[in-house]
């Protein structure tokens, strides 16, 4: 996969591995793999919500397809996906705009990672993800939605 | 310059859909709250989506939200395009896709939010 003009370029496997990296970096891989299943999801739901135009009776048909369990499933994914891709993505931009990353220090040995800065946001941001997918879930499973 | 443009656009869209798409999920995944849902039934029944048809404070968060979705969405896709390394020409011409099958699905959505309200109000 590596390209003869450029050494450090590794195409869709250095895209996909995180390598060394902390759990922030697979955390990085899976915002974008979130994303573009949310980005193909939306395109689709674009079409499905539009039915509602055409009237009671078709939004009725089109909704008996839609509680099939597969799709109810699918749907509770994409409710999974899009709390995660959310609450993540904050961090993310906290992360970007230099929010979370603590104090420039000297470089004195032992050395601390700004990573150590950043995991308790993480930490946070995950547990947020947890009980909004548990309260989302809950609602799939016994609400009447 | 024009990139960090894009890029800080991609940022504010992400903000825009956080606050409105949030209030999508809670609309349409906590029905418990009853926001917007005034019929007994689930959230997909007839008279609630009538009813939020009719509503001229979600069509309009909804169109912006399309509108915000789209370009984060095409925006993020074309970076990780970007990152494998496609040709400069090839690139282009993503880039023109994309922005012509987002300004159609946004015309699709928008089309879909303003007759499903007029259809409603005449019903």
């Amino acid at each position: 996969m590596a390209n003869k003009q450029f050494d450090n370029h590794l195409g869709i496997v250095g895209w996909l591995g995180g390598g060394r990296w902390g759990v922030e970096r697979y955390l990085y891989i899976l915002q974008r793999l979130t994303g573009l299943g949310l980005l193909l999801f939306f395109m689709m739901h674009i079409f499905a919500s539009s039915v509602r135009i055409c009237g009671p009776e078709s939004w009725a048909a089109a909704m008996k397809i839609l509680k099939n369990p597969v799709l109810k499933l699918g749907e509770f994914c994409v409710f999974v996906l899009f709390s995660f891709h959310a609450l993540n993505g904050i961090r993310l931009i906290l992360i970007e705009l230099g929010l979370a990353v603590g104090k420039a220090e000297e470089p004195v040995y032992p050395y601390k990672s700004s990573l150590n800065n950043q995991r308790p946001l993480m930490v946070i941001a995950m547990v947020l993800v947890a009980i909004i997918i548990i309260a989302g879930g809950y609602n799939t499973i016994f609400g009447s939605h | 310059m024009k990139e960090t443009a894009y890029w800080t656009w991609f940022i504010i869209a992400a903000l825009v859909i956080f606050v409105i798409a949030g209030l999508h999920m809670v609309v349409m995944h906590l029905p418990m709250f009853g926001v917007f849902n005034p019929e007994s039934g689930a959230v997909t029944d007839w008279g609630n989506v009538a009813f939020r048809s009719k509503n001229q404070f979600l069509a309009f968060t909804y169109i912006i939200l399309l509108g915000a979705v789209l370009y984060h969405g095409f925006y993020g896709l074309r970076t990780i395009v970007f990152e494998l390394g496609p040709k400069k020409s090839f690139q282009d011409g993503f880039t023109v896709i994309l922005w012509i099958v987002g300004l159609v699905l946004f015309g699709i959505g928008t089309y879909a939010a303003i007759a499903a309200k007029a259809l409603e109000t005449a019903l």
